[in-house]
């Protein structure tokens, strides 16, 4: 990433700056990952549209200079089949925090990956509710601390990955804020494919969660993601399973797509069969 | 389809309303008495390159349609009482946004589960502050199948033209009884289509500042201008603020746009007014027994009319008041325990002279009922 | 004709229903009448007492429910239980012998033709069961022409239904023909 000269800013709406997120917080680097991705795979503006939900993840959408859909707490993904439906030609991308992809919205995301539509799923997992101010989330797991859980959780957590593979996304990929350039590749590879796709990655909130649950401060976290996290297969994992593996777990091309399906139903319909 | 004279149930007549009108997108979940609304569309659709989806529960059913408005679709979701409560967060958003949509009601018993398969029109005050915050609604309904037929291309040509989510109130005697349509020629009804902005490319597109006329012209996604659509309060171009003189003046828009437009939105219809000394005041398939009554009773001499709303929301206070000043008693026929009659009594010179006759045991009010009632006011005794 | 009030009832299965949807749609496509169908809903599709309203009228119907019926259909003895008391005074009331066992309490023309066994021993399938009614209750009371109903029948069902649904109709309208000769 070094290397390369990006031009991420002809992307941004700069009267929506600053920005709302603290010092610190992982989603800017998302952010930056996936326009990075956007600029490589020199997608046109006027035919992509960004639909997210609520929270602070879900601000993404105002920042950049897509069509932006800034929707309700839970429902981005319903809002956007509505508009990949409606007209296919539209490269849907949705930015979602772990309680909007996966609590309140929890039925729409599965049911996204079930009909296996074409929309690119981005859920930045921060494991908190961090615009509310650090409520535990389906994301934060069995003994954490947060403002709704003082004496620790007694919750599991949901694996991004597992979840989506089961409910039929055709792609499904993991990373983190500390693998910036391996997100991008992540996420550029998630929007290309054809099918719903699904990119999980941590990014920190140094603010409520790990102030709340002695993680360090940002940098500290990053490290953490650096240290616990490897790439899918690794050796590594044999010594210490606890290791939370990288990298791209589905990838069907295969899959029949929703819209392609639909069309067929256009032809069907035409020749008057039904 | 050629033949234009059919026989069919109110819901498929609310259908054939919504294709003549041009809808594209329907998405939908299944739920009693509204159900045939989907299964029609979900063959008719396709067959005009046009979309349909059932989704997974009714609030990503309004949702999705949503976000196919936003695409140029002209879109509609139907759905019943349990269904309508679910998608009132979504709606307020299109209120917010000002995203054309139509959702239909086919009401039955509530509250919760109630009676599903039985008739109510106790979802009137839902369909105005059914979503929270201050707003303004337009939601219409109808008596008999050709109105349905017409009142769904009116929601249709409401929405566009107000940039607003509107209601069919419809119940389930009106959904699953059946009876004869005529579909008009196209033409005949006027349809509206979605007014889409001029401003060419390079120049600065406001998708929230209305025109000298109070319309917005919209921009497809997909096409040139790039926009900002959000739930929160916004400026001109759609970005958020919570500028005080923002707020403001976007909550009396969203109001105005449609109080202020009320005789240009409300429609009715009139049974014997003119010298009815006894006025009954109804809507949706109540409507019926009590036109049925004062047909029968003006043929015993008896001065009784008839004003039926076509028009629930914005209420159509003043008509009210003007049809009934010169009545002795109105009376509001209604199968809920007096939605309608509290508006009603707001909007009369005398209060104390209006009546309710309802029926609120799932069973369409009869004729009977409604003499009851009327005989007791003109002193005659049950 | 100034107005025909019509209850069909029988059971869930019994094509009652479409029966109702049959008969009011062939007044409005082919006779140019009016007609209001409505029906109960319900577990009543899947069997239990089911009950279909049907109005036919010249001028316009504003309240679509049949209170006190001139012509009233029971297929069933439930059916004729919970429905045969609503008769108004001197209506026809049609029973399908093999089901119901008339109690004559009721002020009505009772009429009890075995429609059921005709159509088993002459056609030998219970589905058009309903259409022989239809027959029959065209036959007793010449609310319309029994051609109305084929010329529905022809847009609904496959062609190689149709004849045995015009036998069908046909057992029926003698039936009811013979019975008021």
């Amino acid at each position: 990433m070094a290397n390369k000269k990006y031009n991420v800013k002809n992307y941004l709406r700069e009267r929506f700056f600053p920005h709302i997120w603290c010092p610190g917080c992982g989603h800017g680097i998302v952010l930056g990952s996936l326009l990075r991705a956007v600029e490589e795979l020199e997608l046109d503006p006027t035919n992509t549209v960004m639909t997210s939900g609520i929270g602070c993840s879900a601000r993404i959408s105002g920042y950049v200079n897509f069509h932006s859909l800034h929707t309700i707490h839970g429902r981005a993904l319903a809002f956007a089949t509505g508009v990949k439906l409606a007209k296919p030609k539209l490269n849907l991308i949705v930015p979602m925090g772990d309680g909007d992809a996966l609590a309140i919205g929890g039925n729409h995301f599965i049911h996204a990956a079930r009909r296996n539509i074409d929309i690119t799923a981005i859920v930045m997992n921060n494991k908190i509710y961090g615009m509310t101010g650090g409520q535990f989330s389906p994301l934060t797991g069995y003994g954490q601390k947060a403002t709704t859980a003082p004496y620790s959780t007694i919750d599991n957590e949901f694996d991004v990955v597992k979840l989506s593979k089961a409910a039929g996304a055709s792609f499904v990929a993991r990373s983190t804020t500390f693998h910036a350039t391996e997100s991008i590749d992540f996420i550029k590879r998630a929007i290309s494919h054809k099918g719903f796709s699904v990119v999980e990655i941590f990014s920190q909130c140094p603010t409520h969660y790990g102030r709340k649950n002695k993680k360090g401060d940002a940098a500290n976290m990053m490290e953490n993601y650096k240290n616990s996290t490897v790439p899918i297969g690794s050796k590594k994992l044999e010594k210490d399973p606890s290791l939370i593996e990288r990298g791209v777990f589905v990838d069907n091309d295969q899959a029949p797509e929703y819209c392609d399906e639909y069309e067929k139903i256009i032809q069907v319909a035409s020749k008057g069969r039904a | 389809m050629n033949n234009k004279i059919k026989f069919v149930q109110g819901n498929e007549a609310c259908v054939e309303g919504a294709l003549y009108a041009g809808v594209d997108f329907f998405a939908g979940y299944p739920i009693t008495p509204s159900t045939e609304i989907a299964e029609l569309l979900s063959k008719e659709l396709p067959k005009r390159k046009g979309k349909f989806i059932q989704m997974e529960d009714e609030i990503a059913s309004m949702a999705a349609i949503i976000g196919a408005s936003l695409t140029g679709n002209k879109v509609m979701t139907a759905t019943s009482g349990p269904g309508f409560s679910l998608k009132q967060e979504a709606l307020g958003y299109a209120c917010m946004a000002e995203i054309p949509c139509v959702i239909v009601n086919v009401q039955r018993g509530g509250p919760s589960t109630g009676n599903p398969t039985h008739v109510s029109q106790g979802d009137v005050n839902q369909a105005r502050w059914g979503t929270h915050g201050d707003h303004s609604i337009i939601a219409l309904t109808a008596s008999n199948h050709q109105d349905v037929f017409e009142m769904t291309v009116e929601a249709f040509n409401l929405a566009e033209t107000y940039r607003t989510p509107v209601i069919l109130l419809f119940d389930e005697v009106i959904g699953h009884m059946r009876e004869k349509i005529q579909i008009p020629e196209e033409g005949e009804l006027p349809v509206v289509q979605r007014l889409r902005t001029f401003v060419q490319k390079g120049v600065d597109y406001h998708p929230y500042l209305p025109r000298e006329d109070g319309r917005l012209p919209m921009s497809d996604f997909g096409s040139e201008h790039r926009y900002n659509v959000t739930g929160l309060f916004h400026d001109m171009w759609g970005f958020p603020s919570n500028n005080p003189k923002v707020v403001r003046e976007l909550l009396h828009h969203l109001v105005d746009k449609i109080e202020n437009n009320v005789d240009q939105i409300t429609r009715h219809k009139e049974y014997w007014l003119d010298d009815a000394e006894y006025i009954l005041v109804s809507y949706g398939s109540s409507a019926r027994s009590a036109i049925h009554l004062a047909k029968n009773r003006r043929e015993r001499g008896n001065k009784i009319g008839v004003l039926e709303l076509q028009t629930i929301w914005p209420f159509p206070k003043e008509l009210i008041r003007e049809k009934c000043a010169g009545a002795r008693a109105v009376i509001v026929v209604e199968m809920n325990m007096g939605q309608v009659l509290q508006q009603v009594k707001c909007a009369v010179d005398d209060p104390a002279s209006v009546f309710l006759a309802n029926r609120i045991d799932g069973e369409l009010i009869t004729p009977t009922n409604i003499k009851t009632l009327l005989r007791v006011i003109q002193g005659k005794g049950v | 004709m100034e107005r025909s009030r019509i209850v069909l009832s029988g059971s869930g299965g019994q094509g009652v229903i479409t029966a109702a949807i049959i008969l009011s749609e062939a007044a409005v496509i082919y006779e140019n009448m009016n007609a209001t169908q409505s029906q109960t809903y319900g577990a009543a599709a899947r069997g239990g007492a089911t009950r279909s309203d049907i109005i036919l009228s010249d001028s316009e119907i504003n309240f679509p429910k049949v209170i006190q019926p001139n012509i009233l259909v029971c297929l069933t003895q439930e059916a004729y239980d919970s429905f045969s008391e609503i008769i108004r005074p001197g209506g026809i009331l049609l029973v399908d012998s093999k089901y119901v066992e008339t109690k004559r309490k009721v002020d009505a023309k009772h009429i009890s033709l075995p429609m059921y066994a005709k159509v088993m021993e002459e056609i030998g399938k219970p589905i058009v069961f309903n259409i022989c009614m239809l027959g029959a209750l065209i036959g007793v009371s010449d609310i319309l022409k029994p051609e109305s109903v084929m010329k529905v029948l022809k847009t609904k069902i496959p062609k190689d239904f149709l004849e045995m649904n015009q036998k069908a109709l046909d057992l029926g309208l003698k039936m009811g023909k013979d019975s008021i000769a």
